[in-house]
């Protein structure tokens, strides 16, 4: 038996520290203390003092600045890439799971072969193709996401589609689409909201990771992965650099991990 | 004969609300005590609490004594060599409390060498002889074999081997055959009585069913909400209950809520089945071989007239589930047809289809997954509305809606409630309500009874026979209880591996059987005495 009580602060800590830092990029869409792009050569690489609470960098750009600027294009591209993979991926679950055999075959195979291809191979290839850039970066990692839930759909479809509650359905003279949007979707919610809150911390480290080598958003927009790199040279000078941005996403995924982790408690689904 | 188990005084809370209150039971060597009840009166609740077994947030007081030894004293240590050892236990479902990857003779062993310091040999020995007593060796292999590879009532047996490999003095059955067809569980309960009689092992058998109760136990103890209300001699409190809650269950186990209206033997045929054959594809037994489907319904026809009752009774897997989504065309047959008011159902499409499924609804056995947990009641009940060519929207919805829950016994307040809010009864009210709401001419019934308690069943029972009377609509009930169908159905098919092998008023075929097959049926179910 699970042991499910106490609070669960999973959730309360998950929630909290995700939403800092949604705000702090919605926020960022408005104002931020500094105009994250100004360079101001004159006051490079200062220590946290009043003026630039957490410094400035190599070009004398506020940190704090361009922290707030960097959330922004880090949600902006994990919550792009989940509606992606959640707005093929879902109903590619429901088709499967509601067409047994070859349709359903047809369908998983189709993410095995997505998933046997190397995420970052095809992240390049795509840059490659359509150039480096935030948008495209945001199609890469959504292409990933499409497999992730059209499994998670699926299984979770099949086990709704054994109640009776199905038959009952069929029985009303509602066909596999009807059912599937009616009865099955909605029971789905739960698995899917965790599902997507796993897939957007997966994200906001993809998009890192494709700015660090270059394949993400492009200078000028900020974002936590060119920080960390612009940082590298620098981190016997002024380790802070390095140190801030690594920090946040730190703390952002391991929010949003706590987050997943106490609506699945919450939900008392395992996805 | 010694006292094997001595409970004084038991009481359990669980979070602070009493469970069991203040029960005092004993079992002597060689002697089988029934606990009857209905569901929720505390009664699985006691044997866990006589294993030790309780949740983490029970509270227990009063004492429990396995031959004079307490348990209740016990530390947790001491209490798990005794579990296994001195008290064996079997439960309802025998798959689940079967290791799936381990072969049965391993898992018997495995309780050996937990108790006894003895060769992995010498613990086959044992586990081979426990085994052969339970009626599962012989074969070379067998106790090789998976829990896969057994039925039902075979895995029960090695649960049972498992519990008593070790001679306990007590063994604890907690409804061992409820998931068992009769025929098996004839066999089952023969077998415990043998382990009872033969070894001089205490049996503590906790029931809902007193048919059962009636031909197995010694002694009775009747357990209402948590307290034992009455106990004595199985006859005693068979032939002279006293309690009214005895009674009521007594009344509720012979029930008989035959209609007062003869069965209509001139009425029009509403639904004809003809020569349904079905087919399951089975997998491949060589790369290249073609594979040999299964045939679950094998030339199947039956009719049923306007306002009759008929069951269709057979054990699990004799194919009349399959059969049954055939007849409510979920499921394509391979030959045959169904006719519906004298149209063909099971090739129609379109509007012809949807006009004919308003004909026939179902009620299905599962009380809890029958209903979408995210649907309020009215939605759920007007769902088949969605058969009519101009359903009915709003204000009128919600006015049939309450109508039909009026006509189950429900009230009209109930509509905007979700399902999770009832009892299992009402759900199956519920579940009637939305069959109902179509004015169909054939309701089908999958074991819908099955999964209720004696004492809602016959409510339920009850309902269905005034709704027939009512509204003039006939019941296929599909079911593996013989008591039910001869309660209620004025005409019965008796199927078996997919074929009817016997069929004709109720009365006759429970009074002169033909078939072999129906009579090993009726011998194998439990009876009360009148």
């Amino acid at each position: 038996m699970k042991a499910r009580t106490g609070r669960n602060w999973s959730l309360a800590l998950g929630a909290g520290v995700t939403a800092c830092f949604i705000a702090a990029a919605a926020l960022a869409v408005f104002w931020t203390p500094f105009d994250p792009q100004l360079l101001n050569i004159v006051d490079k690489l200062q220590p946290p003092n009043q003026h630039h609470w957490l410094g400035t960098d190599q070009l004398g750009r506020d940190v704090l600045s361009l922290l707030m600027a960097g959330a922004k294009t880090s949600v902006g591209v994990a919550l792009l890439a989940v509606i992606i993979g959640a707005a093929a991926g879902v109903p590619l679950g429901l088709i499967a799971a509601a067409n047994q055999g070859s349709v359903d075959e047809l369908v998983m195979r189709g993410n095995d072969l997505i998933f046997a291809f190397p995420a970052l191979l095809l992240a390049i290839l795509i840059t490659a193709v359509f150039g480096p850039g935030a948008v495209n970066a945001v199609i890469a990692i959504g292409i990933f996401n499409i497999p992730v839930f059209a499994r998670v759909s699926r299984a979770g479809a099949l086990q709704a589609w054994t109640r009776d509650y199905t038959l009952a359905a069929r029985v009303a003279g509602k066909g596999r689409w009807r059912i599937s949007w009616e009865h099955i979707l909605p029971n789905l919610f739960g698995l899917l909201v965790v599902q997507a809150t796993i897939q957007f911390s997966l994200g906001v480290i993809a998009e890192a990771g494709l700015a660090y080598v270059g394949l993400g958003a492009q200078p000028p927009v900020p974002s936590w992965g060119r920080m960390l790199n612009e940082a590298q040279t620098l981190t016997a000078l002024a380790p802070l650099l390095a140190l801030m941005p690594g920090l946040a996403m730190l703390s952002f995924v391991l929010g949003l991990n706590l987050l997943g982790e106490g609506l699945r408690r919450g939900t008392g689904r395992a996805p | 004969m010694s006292e094997v188990l001595r409970i004084e005084d038991l009481s359990v809370t669980i979070a602070a609300t009493p469970i069991i209150k203040n029960v005092s039971l004993s079992v002597a060597a060689g002697e089988i005590l029934g606990l009857v009840g209905a569901s929720g009166s505390g009664k699985s609740m006691t044997a866990r609490a006589i294993m030790q077994l309780l949740p983490p947030d029970a509270g227990m007081s009063g004492s429990v004594q396995l031959r004079g030894e307490s348990l209740s004293r016990m530390s947790a240590v001491q209490m798990q060599a005794v579990r296994g050892r001195d008290l064996g236990m079997i439960f309802q479902e025998p798959m689940s409390a079967l290791n799936p990857l381990m072969r049965i003779g391993d898992q018997v062993a495995e309780t050996v060498l937990l108790h006894r310091a003895v060769s992995r040999r010498a613990a086959r020995a044992a586990a081979r002889a426990a085994l052969d007593q339970v009626g599962l060796s012989g074969e070379a292999g067998a106790l090789d074999r998976l829990p896969f590879e057994l039925s039902g009532g075979q895995r029960q047996r090695v649960a049972i081997a498992m519990a008593v490999v070790m001679a306990p003095c007590l063994l604890i059955a907690d409804e061992p055959t409820t998931a068992l067809d009769v025929i098996t569980q004839a066999q089952v309960l023969a077998l415990l009585r043998d382990l009872a009689k033969v070894r001089g092992m205490g049996l503590l058998l906790v029931t809902h069913d007193l048919a059962v109760i009636a031909q197995l136990t010694d002694r009775v103890a009747v357990m209402q909400q948590g307290e034992i209300v009455e106990q004595g001699s199985t006859a005693q409190i068979l032939y002279h209950g006293r309690q009214p809650y005895t009674q009521s269950l007594l009344a509720a186990a012979r029930l008989q809520p035959k209609r007062t209206g003869k069965p209509r033997v001139d009425a029009a045929e509403v639904l004809q089945v003809d020569g349904v054959v079905l087919d399951y594809p089975r997998r491949r037994r060589a790369l290249f071989s073609a594979a040999a489907p299964l045939r679950a319904v094998d030339g199947v026809s039956l009719s049923i007239r306007a306002g009759e009752t008929v069951g269709l009774v057979g054990e699990s897997g004799s194919g009349k589930s399959s059969l049954l989504k055939v007849i409510l065309a979920l499921q394509k047959s391979n030959h045959g047809r169904v006719s519906l008011l004298g149209d063909v159902f099971s090739v129609a499409t379109g509007t012809t289809k949807k006009r004919l499924r308003r004909g026939i609804q179902a009620v299905f056995q599962d009380p809890v997954g029958s209903f979408d947990p995210r649907w309020p009641v009215e939605r759920l009940v007007a769902e088949p509305f969605f058969l009519l060519d101009a359903p009915p929207h709003a204000a009128e919805r919600s006015r049939k809606v309450a109508e039909m829950l009026d006509q189950v016994g429900m009230n009209a307040s109930d509509a905007q409630r979700y399902p999770h809010e009832f009892s299992g009864g009402q759900r199956q009210r519920i579940a009637i309500a939305r069959a109902l709401i179509t004015q169909p001419a054939v309701i089908a019934f999958d074991e819908a009874v099955s999964a209720l308690d004696v004492l809602v069943r016959e409510q339920i029972l009850l309902l269905l026979a005034q709704l027939a009377e009512r509204l003039n609509v006939a019941y296929l009930f599909v079911t593996h209880d013989l008591h039910v169908i001869r309660a209620i159905a004025d005409r019965i098919y008796i199927m078996q591996r997919g074929r009817i092998v016997e069929e004709g008023a109720t009365e006759s075929v429970f009074n002169s059987p033909q078939h072999a097959y129906t009579r090993a049926l009726i011998e194998a179910t439990p009876a009360l005495p009148a």
